[in-house]
C-alpha cells in the first residue's frame, strides 16, 4: 500500500514554558512511498526523522497535514487502525514472555470476523518466525538471546498481523558492526519476501544507501531530497546531502569559477560550462581524484594508506580545511616519499554549490 | 598472610561486637530463655530445661486470642492495602492534572504523627458521653444502629484495627507502585497499542508481570509487618490489649516482659519464637511463589 504524506507538519509545545514558539519538528513534509518499497528517512539525529514515523504509524497527531495510506484519509485514525507494524529501536519485546508468546501477542487481540482459531494462531506465528528465521527459538526469553536475534523476533512480531505498511525505528543501531552487515540485509531481504510497504528510519547513510530503494535525506525537520540511493549520491541538490552522503565524506574546497572556469587557490582545476561567475564551495568524491604528474590541483601529501583493494590518499590544501581523502587505485603509482601529490579531477565527481545558499550550482561536462 | 587475616579482623571488630552483643547474643539468649521451665526472674533460678514453655503459651487463651487477632489482620490488611495500594497508583500514573497534589495527598499518613493519627481515629470512631463519633453519625444518617468501635463488639473493634493498619500502610505501597509503574517502558504501552490490545489486557499481561517484582516485595515486607503489629492496636485500644481482647502475637510477647502480667521471660520467649517460625514460613511460601511467577 502506497503512503502519502501531504504538508505533513508536527510542531512540539517548547519545554521551556517561556518561549511560546514551538519546536518544529517536521515541516511541511510531501512525498509519496511507492507500494511495496523499502523506504530510508535519513538525517542526523534531531532532524525530526522518528516523529515523521511516529506520525505514519499514529503515536503522534499531526499539527497540519495530512496522511494517506493508499487513497484512504488515515489522519485522524487511531494507531490500532491504521494496520502498520512498527519496530522500535530498543525492540521492546515484552521480557516476561517467550519468543512464542511475544510473536503471537498481537494476534490474540484480533476480534471480530478477524478473530482467528488457535491453530490458525499457531500457524501465523511459525509462519512469521520462519521468516526471520528464529524458529528454533521459540521458547527462549528475550533475555536469552542476543541483540540480532531479539531484532528478529521484533521484525516477527510486526509482521505477523500483517500490516500494510511496516515502519523500523533505527533498526540497527542497537546491533555491533558485524551484525549490522547481516541484519541489513536480511531486513532487504524480508521486505522483498513480504511485499509490504517499509519505511525505517537511520542516522547512518551507508545502511540507508546499501538496502533503500528510496532515501529521503532529511535535516532540521526539512526533506532536502528524496531519490534513488545512487541518484542521490551522484546528484545532490545542496552541500549538506553531498556531505551527509558517503564515505570517506565529499572533500569540500572554497574556489571561485571565472570565465566558465573552476579555480582553487588561483590554480584553474576543471572546465565548468554554463555555471556563473562567483565563489562557490567545491564539493569532489574521494573518487573522483586522479592522480597525475603534472595535474592542476597540488596538495600537500601527508600519507597513503593501503587498503587492499584500493588505497586512500591522505593530503592537504590551504583551500579545504578538512583533511583530504581521495580513493584511488592501488595500481596508479604515488611516490610517498613526495612532499605534494597533484590531481586531475573527474568532472562528474565535482560538484559545484552556491557559497550563499549552499544549493548547487549545475555545470555541463 | 597470617598477619593480614588479624588485621582484617581488627577492622572488622567494632562492627561484630555490636552485632554480636545486640543481634546474636539477645537471639541465642531468647533460645536459652524459651527452654528454661519455671525461671523466676527475680531469683534468677529454674528448674531444668524443656518444652514446657511452649506447651503454656499455645494454652494459653490470651495468646490463642492474639494469635487469632493477628492471623485476621494479616489476613485482611494484606491483600487489601496492597490491592488499594494498586488501584491508587494507577490512578495516579493515569491522570496527568494535579498529579503531584494527589501523590503529596497520599503519602501525608506516612509522615503523620501516630499520636496526631490516633487522634483523629478518635473522632472518627470513638463514643464519648458528647459525641458519638463521626462514623455512628453518618451511619445515624443512613438509619442504622450505632456501633461503639472502640469497646463495642469484636468485629467492629477488628474493623477499626484493619481499617487503621490499611490506612498506615497505605502511602508506603502506593509510593512504591507509583514508581514502579512509572519506570515501565513507555515503549511496551506503545507497541501494545499499535496492536490494538484492549485495556484491560495491557494490565493483565503487560503492567502486571512488568511490575510484579515489586508487588512481591510489597507482599512479603506487608506480611511480616502485619504480623509485628502492636503499636496500631495500642494506639486504637490503649495498653491493656488482653482485657480489649485486641492483643497481638508482638503484645502477648511484651505483656509477659514488662505488662500487669509481666515478669515471664521464658513465656516471652517462647511466643517470640513461635512468631518468628510464622513468619519464618509464611516468608519462605512468598518467596516460592513469587520464585514461579517473576520469571525475568
Amino acid at each position: 500500500m502506497k503512503v502519502v504524506l501531504k504538508d505533513l507538519t508536527k510542531i512540539f509545545p517548547n519545554m521551556n514554558k517561556k518561549i511560546k514558539e514551538g519546536v518544529t519538528a517536521v515541516d511541511h513534509f510531501n512525498f509519496e512511498i511507492p507500494d511495496g518499497k523499502l523506504v530510508g528517512l535519513l538525517g542526523p539525529s534531531g532532524c525530526g526523522k522518528s516523529t515523521a514515523l511516529n506520525l505514519i504509524c499514529g503515536l503522534e497527531t499531526p499539527t497540519e497535514g495530512r496522511i494517506f495510506f493508499g487513497d484512504t484519509d488515515v489522519t485522524d485514525l487511531p494507531p490500532e487502525n491504521r494496520g502498520v507494524g512498527l519496530v522500535f529501536q530498543n525492540y521492546a519485546l515484552y521480557p516476561h514472555m517467550t519468543v512464542r508468546q511475544n510473536i503471537m501477542f498481537p494476534l490474540e487481540n484480533l476480534k471480530g470476523d478477524k478473530k482467528l482459531s488457535k491453530e490458525e494462531m499457531e500457524e501465523r506465528v511459525q509462519q512469521a518466525a520462519k521468516l526471520v528465521q528464529i524458529d528454533n527459538l521459540m521458547d527462549r526469553k528475550p533475555s536469552e538471546m542476543s541483540g540480532g536475534q531479539q531484532q528478529r523476533v521484533a521484525i516477527a512480531r510486526a509482521v505477523v498481523k500483517m500490516p500494510d505498511v511496516l515502519l523500523l525505528d533505527e533498526p540497527l543501531s542497537n546491533l555491533d558492526a558485524r551484525l549490522r552487515l547481516q541484519t541489513r540485509e536480511e531486513i532487504r531481504r524480508i521486505q522483498r519476501e513480504t511485499g509490504i510497504t517499509t519505511v525505517f528510519v537511520t542516522h547512518d547513510q551507508e545502511e540507508a544507501m546499501s538496502i533503500s530503494d528510496l532515501i529521503v535525506v532529511m535535516r532540521s525537520g526539512k526533506i532536502h531530497q528524496i531519490g534513488k540511493p545512487q541518484e542521490v549520491y551522484d546528484d545532490p541538490v545542496n552541500l549538506f546531502v553531498a556531505t551527509f552522503l558517503g564515505t570517506p565524506a565529499i572533500n569540500v574546497f572554497e574556489g571561485e569559477v571565472k570565465g566558465e572556469k573552476l579555480f582553487i587557490s588561483g590554480a584553474e582545476v576543471l572546465d565548468v560550462k554554463g555555471a556563473r561567475d562567483g565563489e562557490v564551495w567545491i564539493g569532489i568524491r574521494p573518487e573522483g581524484f586522479i592522480p597525475e604528474k603534472n595535474g592542476p590541483l597540488t596538495c600537500h601529501l601527508n600519507g597513503v594508506e593501503v587498503m587492499g583493494r584500493d588505497s586512500s590518499v591522505v593530503s592537504t590544501h590551504p583551500a579545504c580545511s578538512a583533511v583530504i581523502r581521495s580513493i584511488i587505485s592501488t595500481e596508479s603509482d604515488i611516490d610517498k616519499n613526495s612532499e605534494t601529490v597533484s590531481f586531475s579531477l573527474k568532472p562528474f565527481k565535482v560538484h559545484l554549490f552556491d557559497k550563499e545558499t549552499e544549493e548547487r550550482i549545475r555545470f555541463e561536462y | 598472610m597470617k598477619k593480614n587475616n588479624l588485621k582484617g579482623w581488627l577492622y572488622l571488630l567494632p562492627a561484630l561486637l555490636f552485632l554480636i552483643s545486640f543481634m546474636v547474643y539477645p537471639l541465642i539468649d531468647v533460645l536459652v530463655y524459651s527452654a528454661e521451665e519455671g525461671y523466676n526472674s527475680a531469683s534468677q533460678i529454674f528448674f531444668g530445661y524443656g518444652l514446657y514453655n511452649y506447651s503454656y503459651v499455645l494454652h494459653d487463651p490470651y495468646f490463642l486470642q492474639a494469635l487469632k487477632n493477628t492471623f485476621i489482620l494479616v489476613i485482611i490488611t494484606v491483600p487489601l492495602s496492597t490491592g488499594f495500594a494498586l488501584l491508587i497508583s494507577l490512578a495516579l500514573n493515569s491522570i496527568q492534572k494535579l498529579k503531584d497534589f494527589f501523590q503529596t495527598v497520599f503519602f501525608l499518613p506516612y509522615v503523620t504523627n501516630t499520636l496526631a493519627v490516633g487522634l483523629v481515629f478518635m473522632i472518627l470512631f470513638k463514643k464519648t458521653p458528647y459525641s458519638e463519633g463521626l462514623v455512628n453519625l453518618l451511619i445515624f444518617w443512613f438509619g442504622g444502629q450505632s456501633v461503639d468501635f472502640i469497646d463495642g463488639p469484636y468485629w467492629a473493634k477488628m474493623f477499626v484495627l484493619c481499617f487503621y493498619t490499611i490506612w498506615v500502610v497505605l502511602p508506603f505501597k502506593v509510593l512504591i507502585l507509583t514508581s514502579a509503574l512509572a519506570s515501565v517502558n513507555k515503549d511496551y504501552y506503545n507497541v501494545a497499542k499499535l496492536d490494538a490490545t484492549p485495556r484491560w489486557r495491557v494490565f493483565t499481561r503487560i503492567t502486571l508481570p512488568m511490575i510484579s517484582p515489586m508487588i512481591f516485595y510489597l507482599v512479603i515486607t506487608g506480611f511480616i509487618g502485619a504480623f509485628k503489629a502492636y503499636s496500631d492496636a495500642v494506639a486504637l485500644f490503649g495498653t491493656d490489649l488482653n482485657s480489649a481482647g485486641m492483643n497481638t502475637i508482638v503484645g502477648y510477647v511484651y505483656d509477659m516482659l514488662y505488662g500487669n502480667s509481666g515478669g515471664y521471660p521464658s513465656y516471652a520467649s517462647a511466643a517470640a519464637l513461635i512468631l518468628f517460625a510464622i513468619v519464618l514460613t509464611i516468608t519462605c511460601i512468598n518467596l516460592m511463589v513469587s520464585r514461579d511467577n517473576v520469571q525475568y
